[in-house]
C-alpha cells in the first residue's frame, strides 16, 4: 500500500486538520511506513482463522432495562472548554 | 424520453425501552439538557458500555413484524465520523453483521398489492441533540445512546404515494408490536429517502440524492415529489448527476444541497461480543406478539361481517381495534358498533385531540348506550346528543337520559293526551288528511314531536294519530 499526498489530505480533511505543505510530506512518508509496517501481518495465512472482535470467548453479555444514576450536570460540563446554561458550547457547524 | 423515480426509505426508529443501550441513564423525554448522561454514553476514557436486554428484544420483534429472518449472529461496529453531537467520535452501530435481513411490507396502492422488501435492519445508537445559535452551536447529549432500530427498504418504491403507504404500514406494524411509539413529529421514527431516475423499462440504477429533514408522513411525500421532479429538470438540462445529501426545506418547500456524501469508516467493537441468539429466545419473541393490522382487519371482515373499509380502518391501531373487540363482545350488532365508533367517537377524538385510551366512553358505556335506543328508550337523533355528553362527562347513557329528562316517550296514555291537544288545535288540518291528503299526517306527528320537544317516540304517535283518524 503506498500512501499519497492526496490520501493525507482528505484524512486530514475529514479530521478538520490544517496542515501545512511539509506536514503533508512529512505526514505521508510517516503513514506510508507504518501501513507498511502492518502489511506484515498479511504475510500470515489467515485463511482459517476466523475474524475477531473480542480475545474472549463472551457472548450475550447484556444488562437489565434498570434506569440508575446519571452524572451531575456540574460534573459533565466539568472538563467543557465552553459551556453555557447546560449545553456544551461548540463553534457553530452546519454542514 | 419517459422516467421512473426509484425509491429507497431509510428509517430510523426509536425503540421504547427505560434506560439507554448500553448504560443506565435514563431515556425519558424533555429532561434538562445533559442531565441523563454518564461516563458510558460520554464515552469517557475507560468507561464500557454493556448492553441493554431490552434494546435486542425490541429489534427482534421489530424484525419479526416486518417478516425479516433474524440471524443468529450479529455485532457491533463503530462508525467512525467527526461531528459535534457524537460525544465519542464513533457512533455504534451494526455494519459488519446486522440484526436481520430480507424482510418485506406489502402495501396496497390504488388497490394494487406491492412488495417493499427491506435489505436489512440493525440496532444503533441515537446521538445528541444540537441547536445552532448565532456564532456557536449548543450541544444536548441526553439523546446520545438512546436506542435506534434502522431499517433499510430496497428501493422498491416508484411513486410518493407508495412511500406514504409504506410508512403507514411499517407504523402501524411497529406500534401493534409495541416497538415504538413512531411518531415522527417527535423524532421517535425519521426517514431518509434516496431518490433517483431512470429511464422507464431499463434495469440499472443511477447516481441518488439523499434528501434529509422531514418531520411528517406528509413533508416526505412532498419531498419525494419535489425531488423527482426537479431531478427531471436536471436531466432535461443535461446535468451530470452527482451522489450528495439535500435538505427539505418545508417552507419553501424545495429540497436544497447540504454536504457530499462521504462514507463513514466502520471497525469492529472491541469491548462488544457478538449477539448470538437461539431458536427459543426468538419464538418465545414471537410468542409475544399480537395479531398484526392485516391479518386482523381480514378477519374483523371474515368474523363480523363488516366492510374492508370499515375493517381497515378500526384496525389502524391496536388499541382502536381492542376497544371495537371489546364493544362486539357487548353487544352484538358488528356493524351499528363500526359505525358509531367511524362516525361519532372518532369525529370526537379527532376534535379533542386525544387517543382511544384517554377516552371516557368505556365499551361498556358505548354499548349499554346503543341498548337504549333498541329498546326505544331515546331515538337515534337523540343519542348522537346524548353520546357527545357521555364523551365530555364519561357518565353512563341512562343516567344522561335520566337527569336531562331526554327520555323518549313510548308511554301510550302520556302521548293520547298530547295527541288529542294536537287534533284539537289542528282541525283544518284533520279535515285536510280525512279527504284524503296524507302529508297531512306527517304535519300531525311533527306538531306532537314539537310539543314534547323531540322525546316522543314518532312510531308509537304514528300509530295513534292514524288510529284516531279513522
Amino acid at each position: 500500500m503506498k500512501i499519497s499526498k492526496k490520501d493525507v489530505e482528505y484524512v486530514a480533511k475529514l479530521a478538520k486538520l490544517k496542515l501545512s505543505e511539509k506536514e503533508k510530506e512529512k505526514f505521508t512518508k510517516q503513514l506510508d511506513q507504518i501501513l507498511k509496517y502492518v502489511d506484515k501481518l498479511n504475510e500470515l495465512d489467515t485463511e482459517k482463522v476466523k475474524p475477531t472482535s473480542h480475545v474472549l470467548p463472551l457472548k450475550n453479555v447484556f444488562r437489565e432495562d434498570k434506569v440508575g444514576k446519571s452524572l451531575e450536570v456540574e460534573k459533565v460540563l466539568e472538563n467543557a472548554p465552553e459551556k453555557a446554561r447546560g449545553f456544551f458550547k461548540v463553534p457553530k457547524i452546519i454542514d | 424520453m419517459e422516467y421512473e423515480a426509484i425509491i429507497g426509505l431509510e428509517i430510523h426508529v426509536q425503540s421504547k425501552t427505560e434506560s439507554k443501550m448500553f448504560c443506565s441513564c435514563s431515556t425519558e423525554f424533555g429532561a434538562p439538557p445533559n442531565s441523563q448522561v454518564c461516563p458510558v454514553c460520554l464515552g469517557l476514557p475507560g468507561a464500557l458500555p454493556v448492553l441493554n436486554e431490552k434494546v435486542v428484544e425490541q429489534a427482534v420483534k421489530a424484525a419479526l413484524v416486518l417478516n425479516c429472518d433474524v440471524l443468529k449472529v450479529s455485532s457491533f461496529d463503530k462508525k467512525i465520523y467527526f461531528y459535534p453531537d457524537l460525544p465519542k467520535g464513533y457512533q455504534i452501530s451494526q455494519y459488519y453483521q446486522p440484526l436481520a435481513k430480507s424482510g418485506y411490507v406489502d402495501i396496497k396502492v390504488k388497490n394494487k398489492r406491492r412488495r417493499v422488501r427491506i435489505r436489512h435492519l440493525h440496532m444503533e445508537e441515537d446521538v445528541g441533540k444540537l441547536i445552532h445559535q448565532k456564532g456557536m452551536s449548543l450541544v444536548d447529549f441526553n439523546r446520545a445512546s438512546l436506542p435506534l432500530i434502522e431499517i433499510v427498504a430496497e428501493p422498491d418504491i416508484r411513486s410518493s404515494e407508495e412511500a406514504g403507504e409504506f410508512l403507514m404500514c411499517l407504523r402501524s406494524n411497529l406500534r401493534y408490536a409495541g416497538v415504538s411509539e413512531c411518531n415522527m413529529e417527535e423524532g421517535s421514527l425519521r426517514c431518509d429517502a434516496n431518490v433517483s431516475l431512470r429511464p422507464l423499462g431499463t434495469r440499472k440504477l443511477y447516481t441518488k440524492t439523499e434528501v434529509k429533514n422531514m418531520n411528517s408522513f406528509k413533508h416526505v411525500m412532498k419531498a419525494i415529489e419535489y425531488e423527482i421532479k426537479r431531478q427531471k429538470r436536471s436531466v432535461k438540462k443535461g446535468e451530470a448527476a452527482v451522489l450528495h445529501t439535500r435538505c427539505w426545506d418545508p417552507e419553501r418547500g424545495v429540497t436544497v444541497p447540504m454536504r457530499g456524501k462521504a462514507p463513514a469508516p466502520c471497525i469492529s467493537h472491541s469491548d462488544l461480543g457478538p449477539v448470538i441468539l437461539d431458536e427459543e429466545f426468538i419464538a418465545s419473541l414471537r410468542s409475544q406478539l399480537p395479531e398484526l393490522p392485516l391479518d386482523r382487519s381480514e378477519r374483523f371482515i371474515q368474523q363480523y361481517g363488516i366492510p374492508a373499509s370499515d375493517a381497515s380502518i378500526l384496525t389502524s391501531s391496536k388499541e382502536l381495534a381492542d376497544y371495537y373487540e371489546e364493544c362486539v363482545k357487548l353487544y352484538k350488532k358488528p356493524k351499528v358498533i363500526a359505525n358509531w365508533i367511524m362516525s361519532d367517537l372518532l369525529r370526537e377524538l379527532k376534535e379533542k385531540d386525544i387517543g382511544i385510551r384517554e377516552c371516557k366512553v368505556s365499551p361498556e358505556h358505548l354499548a349499554e348506550m346503543i341498548t337504549l335506543i333498541d329498546k326505544g328508550s331515546i331515538s337515534g337523533k337523540m343519542a348522537k346528543d346524548v353520546f357527545v355528553e357521555m364523551f365530555e362527562t364519561g357518565e353512563k347513557a341512562s343516567q344522561i337520559v335520566k337527569e336531562k329528562g331526554l327520555a323518549q316517550i313510548s308511554d301510550k296514555e302520556a302521548l293520547v293526551k298530547i295527541v288529542d291537544k294536537t287534533l284539537q288545535e289542528n282541525p283544518k288540518v284533520v279535515e285536510d288528511y280525512k279527504k284524503g291528503k296524507e302529508k297531512a299526517l306527517g304535519y300531525l306527528v311533527g306538531q306532537v314531536m314539537k310539543e314534547t320537544k323531540g322525546r316522543a317516540n314518532p312510531k308509537l304517535v304514528n300509530k295513534l294519530l292514524e288510529k284516531k283518524l279513522k
